[in-house]
């Protein structure tokens, strides 16, 4: 009897991490558009870009409940860092540049998180605003280093791994990024299918209960806001070296608000939302400026509105309805030839 | 060093806790033996739940000591005292909602195996823990919802998977903070058989109202009044004691 209940349990944790059929269909499809859309590897990085970002913020709000408005300071750290190390020629190969700043992006990550420790949603939304303000003020205050308002420009990327060069139709920069991300992802999900991943959704869930199991609750939102920064940065790096310019819109206000709004249409707190997210709002972008040219951002905060009147407590979670439902036809189509037992 | 056997397990020194110019608990020196079955009863307001938020550490006591197997804790965090065997129920849930109970279950054994910071492996892979969780299930009869969102639970199932969520931490001394409070009959006597059944090396320390529950369960009765121990003793003695008779007065004595 106790070993049923033994198989029963370890059945339901080993299938809360298994690669679902969706999971996989998804990341086929992506590596597929390497060959099937390579017109479309300039728009695609950057979407993938977007996603990534939209990730980042994801692993804080939809993990840890710890909500955003700034999240681009760590986007724009990573950039700024990308392209001065490619400017100045100090880390020339771009993959070990890439994680120097993601590095620099973690550890202003790390200090900055005992600043979101304590304090309602809305202390954490200024104090997230607020970093990002300074930063973009000292990025725009120090223009001998950053180019202030013109831009970090004369970026030159040295060759992948000093053999593939960086074409101009971006093809060599999609493949980079979509590998990027995809590793990137997958940490994420190994991340948040551990313990210390179940732990940030109990302190989201219930600080007070969190503590009274015995987790040492700021300890593991310091982690999560460190890795997340790291991740934003990696994002931002990317950006810099795939469009070898960096100006101070990767520091700005609009960059946090577009990350959070690409994650709330994509949904939070499955990871796949910023990247579904990025996808949608590119489409919806493209589509919209196609229909009304100027007033395409009226569609989208009317959509987000009704996105979240609507989703409410599980925002994006239109999306959740359809996954279960792909779910219970592969489900059903499982159990015509194995039935299943227990629940 | 290892505590003699008859010492206390949880011992309180001239514990204070004052609100501004209130006071909460007045100088209460409480102690503990292994193994106990101590019921904390009182009137509303008496500062039952203060004291066992200053025992938890959720709130820090204004002076006065605070010793677990004689070393002191009190100016220790909630989640160390955890660690160091000190678990508790609340008086109004306070659960994971989105979690199921088996994550909830397999989250606090991973928390006391120090494995919470493991952030590559999946939840459950160590050794263990699996089982544990299983036995816990069947322990707190939560098998047949164990997969299901916590929120969704039945108000009862909730009451049993708050205790049971404390009792996976191991403690040493385990605080039940009012169990039984708001469920009705027949699952009433699910959580109060096992309460009853918790393994004797366990110290259970009770919060409690209904009486029928404290002197069916505890071999000793600690009665606080206004923020002070009031009076303690053996169950048949606390019961006939006067005093204790003129504070109910006008509460209910189901004795």
């Amino acid at each position: 009897m106790t070993r049923q209940i033994e198989v029963d349990v370890t059945r339901f944790l080993a299938a809360r991490a298994r690669f679902g059929p969706f999971e996989i269909a998804f990341w086929l499809t992506a590596f597929a558009t390497i060959y099937f859309l390579p017109g479309r590897h300039l728009i695609l990085t950057e979407t993938a870009i977007w996603g990534l970002f939209a990730l980042s913020l994801d692993l804080i709000l939809g993990y840890a409940g710890i909500i955003s408005l700034g999240h681009a300071a760590f986007f724009g750290v990573g950039a700024y860092a990308a392209g001065l190390l490619a400017k100045h020629e100090i880390i020339v190969e771009p993959t070990i540049a890439l994680v120097v700043a993601g590095l620099a992006a973690a550890a202003l990550g790390f200090a900055t998180s005992f600043l979101v420790l304590r304090g309602s949603d809305l202390t954490r939304l200024m104090v997230t605003l607020g970093v990002s303000l300074v930063c973009y003020e000292l990025a725009n205050k120090f223009g001998e280093i950053t180019g202030g308002a013109d831009g970090l420009q004369g970026i030159t990327m040295a060759p992948l791994l000093g053999v593939y060069r960086f074409d101009m139709f971006g093809h060599t920069a999609y493949v980079y990024t979509l590998v990027w991300l995809f590793v990137l992802f997958i940490l994420a999900r190994r991340v948040v299918n551990s313990p210390f991943g179940l732990s940030l959704k109990a302190i989201k869930g219930n600080p007070l209960r969190s503590a009274a199991v015995g987790i040492a609750v700021n300890w593991r939102l310091v982690a999560i806001y460190t890795l997340s920064a790291g991740y934003a940065g990696i994002a931002g790096g990317l950006l810099a070296q795939t469009q070898a310019f960096a100006s101070l819109s990767v520091l700005s206000i609009e960059r946090s608000a577009d990350a959070l709004l690409i994650l709330i249409i994509g949904g939070t707190g499955y990871l796949y939302g910023g990247l579904i997210g990025a996808l949608i709002y590119r489409l919806l972008q493209d589509y919209l400026s196609d229909l009304t040219a100027r007033y395409w951002q009226f569609w989208i905060g009317l959509l987000l509105v009704a996105i979240v009147i609507v989703g409410r407590d599980r925002i994006g979670g239109w999306i959740y309805f359809v996954e279960m439902q792909v779910a219970r036809l592969f489900r059903r189509s499982a159990q015509a030839t194995s039935p299943d037992r227990g629940a | 060093m290892a505590p003699a056997p008859d010492s206390p397990v949880l011992e309180t020194r001239n514990l204070d806790k004052r609100f501004g110019g209130i006071v909460a608990a007045n100088a209460i020196s409480i102690s503990i033996q292994r193994g106990a079955r101590r019921a904390l009863i009182g009137p509303n307001g008496a500062g039952k739940t203060t004291l066992v938020n200053l025992l938890t550490g959720v709130l820090r006591s204004s002076g006065g000591e605070i010793l677990l197997d004689g070393e002191p804790i009190t100016n220790l965090e909630p989640h160390e005292r955890v660690r160091l065997g000190i678990a508790r129920t609340f008086q109004i849930n306070q659960l994971f909602a989105d979690l199921t109970p088996i994550e909830t279950l397999g989250l606090a054994i991973s928390e006391r195996h120090g494995s919470g910071r493991d952030w590559w492996r999946v939840v459950g892979s160590r050794p263990g823990i699996t089982a544990e969780v299983g036995e816990l299930l069947e322990r707190f009869r939560l098998t047949d919802v164990m997969a299901e969102r916590t929120a969704t639970l039945p108000y009862g199932k909730q009451r049993l998977l708050e205790i049971a969520v404390a009792f996976a931490c191991r403690p040493r001394v385990l605080l039940l903070d009012e169990p039984a409070a708001g469920v009705p009959g027949a699952e009433r006597h699910e959580i109060l058989g096992t309460i009853a059944s918790l393994p004797a090396d366990v110290t259970v320390l009770l919060i409690e109202h209904d009486m029928d529950i404290v002197f069916s369960f505890a071999d000793r009765i600690s009665v606080l009044v206004n923020g002070e121990l009031f009076v303690e003793g053996p169950p048949d003695e606390v019961a006939r004691d006067p005093r204790v008779k003129a504070v109910y007065l006008g509460e209910e004595l189901h004795a």
